[in-house]
């Protein structure tokens, strides 16, 4: 399945998963954080209006 | 309709209703196609090209390296160019989207690090020199972190944003610097470009430039690594806004009362 990548396997195998988790960790904690903002905006416009 | 109504035209965008509106509307697609070309250009490149030359195997890091310097780069220049729009038309929105790219810039900047070190070591002897180009990306990313904790720092963020537009036009200097640094002090270990050169493209210069093999499949990543930064500036711009409306409706709940 994986290339041959020869002597340098470490080199390019650590480079993609550095950088495949960082990216992955970026869009998550973004989706997470926009997720509670959201939930939070709601919950307080819904209180606000039921408080005139 | 003319490009001065054209340009003007966008200006709507700086409410923030119709903004997020807008990006609503448009955030799947770019999830979508990032994703696909991420996809497909990752696994284009990692196994479907062949080892080169000089460089073996590690020639496959190009596919990651490249893109998030480039976007590492252009991220700031976005936030350079919201940041201007803040200071010269007091748009909320447009603050509070260099806010929002930010932490991209950052994870760019470290990637571009992080890769250009693993690449380094097999191929220079070492994971790091003070070389030109790789110092200047070094202070961007401290320019990246000083931006972050300069808007945690302030509480008033009409303040933080005034003070987080000055830092970002000081530290477009060094943006600039990542990208020509090669060409400017003409030393060090870092390569000048072999990508994006006009003259390599057209073949009016007669320096080395990356192979089609690599070229494709490399810019497929780059188109995917442009729409993964557009989508997530778009989302994360969108939450700055909401945040920003959840600090001010709890400010008129306390004056209320």
């Amino acid at each position: 399945m994986i290339p041959d990548l020869g002597k340098y396997a470490d080199t390019v195998l650590s480079a993609y998963a550095a950088s495949i988790v960082l990216l992955i960790a970026l869009v998550l904690f973004s989706v997470i954080r926009g997720r509670k903002v959201r939930a939070e905006m709601e919950k307080l416009e819904q209180r606000m209006s039921r408080h005139g | 309709m003319s490009i001065a109504a054209k340009a003007n035209a966008l200006w709507k965008y700086a409410n923030p209703r119709k903004f997020l509106a807008t990006s609503e509307r448009v955030l799947p697609f770019f999830w979508l196609t990032s994703a696909s070309c991420l996809v497909a250009g990752l696994v284009w490149g990692f196994f479907f090209t062949p080892d080169d030359y000089k460089q073996g195997s590690t020639v496959k890091i190009i596919y990651l390296h490249v893109p998030a310097a480039l976007m590492a780069i252009n991220c700031w220049l976005m936030m350079l160019a919201t940041s201007l729009v803040w200071l010269v038309r007091r748009h909320h929105v447009s603050a509070l989207a260099a806010r929002a790219a930010a932490p991209v810039g950052i994870v760019m900047t470290l990637i571009a690090l992080a890769t250009g070190a693993i690449w380094g070591q097999p191929m220079w002897g070492t994971w790091w020199a003070w070389d030109p180009r790789l110092t200047s990306f070094l202070i961007l990313f401290l320019f990246y972190l000083g931006y972050v904790a300069l808007w945690e720092a302030i509480e008033d963020p009409d303040t933080a944003a005034d003070l987080t537009s000055v830092l970002c036009l000081v530290g477009s200097v060094f943006a600039i610097l990542s990208r020509y640094a090669v060409n400017f002090w003409n030393q060090g270990l870092h390569q000048g470009a072999s990508v994006m050169r006009a003259g390599a493209v057209t073949g009016t210069d007669t320096e080395e430039k990356v192979s089609n093999i690599y070229f494709y499949p490399l810019l497929l990543c780059i188109v995917g690594f442009v729409l993964l930064f557009i989508a997530l500036v778009l989302y994360r711009t969108g939450t700055e806004i909401r945040a920003r409306r959840i600090k001010a409706l709890l400010t008129r709940e306390r004056v209320n009362g």
